[in-house]
Protein backbone atom coordinates (compact mmCIF):
# COMPACT_ATOMS: atom_id res chain seq x y z
CA UNK A 1 0.00 0.00 0.00
CA UNK A 2 2.02 2.96 -0.94
CA UNK A 3 1.75 6.79 0.33
CA UNK A 4 -0.70 7.68 -2.35
CA UNK A 5 -3.25 5.36 -1.64
CA UNK A 6 -2.91 6.02 2.27
CA UNK A 7 -3.26 9.95 1.00
CA UNK A 8 -6.15 9.31 -1.31
CA UNK A 9 -8.27 7.10 1.40
CA UNK A 10 -8.72 10.01 3.97
CA UNK A 11 -9.33 12.69 1.41
CA UNK A 12 -12.52 10.28 0.49
CA UNK A 13 -13.35 9.35 4.41
CA UNK A 14 -12.81 13.27 5.08
CA UNK A 15 -15.02 14.31 1.48
CA UNK A 16 -17.98 11.97 2.58
CA UNK A 17 -18.16 13.63 5.84
CA UNK A 18 -18.20 17.17 4.82
CA UNK A 19 -20.88 15.63 2.43
CA UNK A 20 -22.95 14.15 4.91
CA UNK A 21 -22.46 17.27 7.29
CA UNK A 22 -23.53 19.85 4.62
CA UNK A 23 -26.62 17.13 3.70
CA UNK A 24 -27.49 17.53 7.71
CA UNK A 25 -27.11 21.31 7.92
CA UNK A 26 -29.74 21.41 5.23
CA UNK A 27 -32.26 19.25 7.23
CA UNK A 28 -31.55 20.72 10.70
CA UNK A 29 -30.98 24.32 10.23
CA UNK A 30 -34.04 27.30 10.54
CA UNK A 31 -34.08 29.30 7.73
CA UNK A 32 -33.21 29.22 4.19
CA UNK A 33 -29.75 31.52 4.34
CA UNK A 34 -28.71 29.24 6.95
CA UNK A 35 -29.48 26.47 4.73
CA UNK A 36 -27.53 27.73 1.70
CA UNK A 37 -24.35 28.50 4.31
CA UNK A 38 -24.29 25.19 5.87
CA UNK A 39 -25.03 23.16 2.35
CA UNK A 40 -22.88 24.77 -0.14
CA UNK A 41 -19.73 25.24 1.97
CA UNK A 42 -19.21 22.20 3.38
CA UNK A 43 -20.73 20.47 0.25
CA UNK A 44 -18.14 22.41 -1.62
CA UNK A 45 -15.48 21.43 0.47
CA UNK A 46 -16.29 17.88 0.53
CA UNK A 47 -16.78 17.00 -3.36
CA UNK A 48 -13.35 18.74 -3.74
CA UNK A 49 -11.93 16.92 -1.51
CA UNK A 50 -13.09 13.70 -2.52
CA UNK A 51 -12.77 14.27 -6.04
CA UNK A 52 -8.83 14.98 -5.69
CA UNK A 53 -8.71 11.57 -3.36
CA UNK A 54 -9.94 9.50 -5.99
CA UNK A 55 -7.62 11.59 -8.45
CA UNK A 56 -4.24 10.59 -5.94
CA UNK A 57 -5.60 6.60 -6.22
CA UNK A 58 -5.66 6.53 -10.43
CA UNK A 59 -2.96 9.41 -11.10
CA UNK A 60 -3.92 8.71 -14.60
CA UNK A 61 -6.96 10.43 -14.28
CA UNK A 62 -5.84 13.97 -12.86
CA UNK A 63 -6.19 16.24 -15.53
CA UNK A 64 -10.15 15.25 -16.19
CA UNK A 65 -10.60 15.40 -12.45
CA UNK A 66 -8.78 18.75 -12.31
CA UNK A 67 -11.50 19.53 -14.91
CA UNK A 68 -14.06 18.31 -12.67
CA UNK A 69 -12.84 20.41 -9.41
CA UNK A 70 -12.04 23.49 -11.11
CA UNK A 71 -15.48 23.73 -12.40
CA UNK A 72 -17.14 22.70 -8.82
CA UNK A 73 -14.97 25.50 -6.97
CA UNK A 74 -16.53 28.13 -10.05
CA UNK A 75 -20.31 26.76 -10.14
CA UNK A 76 -21.37 26.07 -6.57
CA UNK A 77 -20.76 29.56 -4.91
CA UNK A 78 -22.48 31.07 -8.42
CA UNK A 79 -25.73 28.98 -7.94
CA UNK A 80 -25.48 30.56 -4.05
CA UNK A 81 -25.13 33.39 -4.58
CA UNK A 82 -27.84 33.62 -7.76
CA UNK A 83 -30.25 31.97 -4.54
CA UNK A 84 -29.35 33.98 -1.90
CA UNK A 85 -29.93 37.38 -4.02
CA UNK A 86 -33.49 35.90 -5.68
CA UNK A 87 -34.86 34.69 -2.18
CA UNK A 88 -33.97 38.48 -0.77
CA UNK A 89 -35.85 39.78 -3.52
CA UNK A 90 -38.99 37.74 -2.80
CA UNK A 91 -38.80 39.70 0.81
CA UNK A 92 -40.87 37.13 2.85
CA UNK A 93 -37.99 34.25 4.26
CA UNK A 94 -36.46 36.22 6.96
CA UNK A 95 -36.01 34.35 10.27
CA UNK A 96 -35.20 37.12 12.58
CA UNK A 97 -38.48 39.42 11.84
CA UNK A 98 -37.02 42.37 12.93
CA UNK A 99 -34.10 42.99 11.25
CA UNK A 100 -32.69 46.52 10.37
CA UNK A 101 -29.20 46.16 8.71
CA UNK A 102 -30.31 45.52 5.07
CA UNK A 103 -26.93 46.02 3.14
CA UNK A 104 -28.08 45.06 -0.36
CA UNK A 105 -30.50 47.89 -0.91
CA UNK A 106 -28.00 50.35 0.18
CA UNK A 107 -25.91 48.57 -3.01
CA UNK A 108 -28.81 49.10 -4.97
CA UNK A 109 -29.38 52.63 -4.96
CA UNK A 110 -26.53 53.69 -6.00
CA UNK B 1 -9.67 0.01 -0.16
CA UNK B 2 -12.64 -1.51 -1.56
CA UNK B 3 -14.00 -1.14 2.16
CA UNK B 4 -13.48 2.55 2.31
CA UNK B 5 -15.21 3.03 -0.77
CA UNK B 6 -18.48 1.16 0.44
CA UNK B 7 -18.35 3.41 3.78
CA UNK B 8 -17.96 6.61 2.13
CA UNK B 9 -21.26 5.43 -0.69
CA UNK B 10 -23.21 4.88 2.72
CA UNK B 11 -22.16 8.32 4.10
CA UNK B 12 -23.18 9.81 1.57
CA UNK B 13 -26.25 8.10 0.62
CA UNK B 14 -27.54 8.97 4.30
CA UNK B 15 -26.77 12.78 3.51
CA UNK B 16 -28.99 11.87 0.00
CA UNK B 17 -31.76 11.06 2.04
CA UNK B 18 -31.59 13.64 5.10
CA UNK B 19 -31.38 16.09 1.37
CA UNK B 20 -34.15 14.75 0.17
CA UNK B 21 -36.89 14.95 3.23
CA UNK B 22 -35.78 18.72 2.98
CA UNK B 23 -36.26 18.92 -0.31
CA UNK B 24 -39.80 17.03 0.06
CA UNK B 25 -41.27 18.71 3.26
CA UNK B 26 -39.03 22.12 2.77
CA UNK B 27 -41.56 25.11 3.33
CA UNK B 28 -40.27 27.21 0.44
CA UNK B 29 -39.28 26.62 -3.12
CA UNK B 30 -35.85 28.13 -2.05
CA UNK B 31 -35.53 25.33 0.72
CA UNK B 32 -36.10 22.99 -2.09
CA UNK B 33 -33.82 24.14 -4.62
CA UNK B 34 -31.07 24.56 -1.95
CA UNK B 35 -31.96 20.95 -1.26
CA UNK B 36 -31.70 20.15 -5.16
CA UNK B 37 -28.15 21.87 -5.16
CA UNK B 38 -26.74 19.77 -2.18
CA UNK B 39 -28.28 16.51 -4.13
CA UNK B 40 -26.78 17.12 -7.29
CA UNK B 41 -23.37 17.97 -5.70
CA UNK B 42 -23.13 14.37 -4.02
CA UNK B 43 -24.48 12.60 -6.74
CA UNK B 44 -21.98 13.96 -8.63
CA UNK B 45 -19.37 12.79 -6.19
CA UNK B 46 -20.93 9.26 -6.08
CA UNK B 47 -20.40 9.34 -9.48
CA UNK B 48 -17.14 10.18 -9.46
CA UNK B 49 -16.88 7.37 -6.87
CA UNK B 50 -18.42 4.65 -8.85
CA UNK B 51 -15.94 5.80 -11.50
CA UNK B 52 -12.90 4.43 -9.69
CA UNK B 53 -14.56 1.57 -8.45
CA UNK B 54 -16.12 -0.25 -11.37
CA UNK B 55 -12.67 1.63 -13.45
CA UNK B 56 -14.31 3.14 -15.76
CA UNK B 57 -12.76 6.18 -17.06
CA UNK B 58 -15.60 7.29 -19.01
CA UNK B 59 -18.02 7.68 -15.98
CA UNK B 60 -16.44 10.98 -15.07
CA UNK B 61 -17.65 12.58 -18.39
CA UNK B 62 -21.40 11.62 -17.07
CA UNK B 63 -19.91 13.13 -13.17
CA UNK B 64 -19.25 16.35 -15.67
CA UNK B 65 -22.02 16.80 -17.69
CA UNK B 66 -24.46 15.69 -14.59
CA UNK B 67 -22.67 18.99 -12.94
CA UNK B 68 -23.26 21.57 -15.63
CA UNK B 69 -27.01 20.56 -15.81
CA UNK B 70 -27.61 20.45 -11.94
CA UNK B 71 -25.60 24.19 -12.44
CA UNK B 72 -27.68 25.49 -15.34
CA UNK B 73 -30.90 23.97 -13.40
CA UNK B 74 -30.45 25.77 -10.11
CA UNK B 75 -29.63 29.26 -12.01
CA UNK B 76 -32.78 29.33 -14.07
CA UNK B 77 -34.75 28.23 -10.69
CA UNK B 78 -33.40 31.26 -9.20
CA UNK B 79 -33.79 33.66 -12.35
CA UNK B 80 -37.25 32.30 -12.60
CA UNK B 81 -37.86 33.53 -8.41
CA UNK B 82 -36.92 36.32 -9.23
CA UNK B 83 -39.39 36.58 -11.33
CA UNK B 84 -36.84 38.08 -14.04
CA UNK B 85 -37.28 35.35 -16.57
Amino acid sequence: MSILEILGGILIVIGSLFLFLGALGIYRMPDVYNRLQAGTKATTLGAMSLILGVGFLMPDWIMKILIIIIFIAYSNPISSHALARAMHLRKRFMFFKNEEIDAYKEIDKN
Amino acid sequence: MTYIIYFSLTIMIFGLILSAIRFIKGPTAGDRTVALDTMTTIGVSGVVLISYLFNRYIYLDVALIYGVLGFIGVIVIARYLEKAL
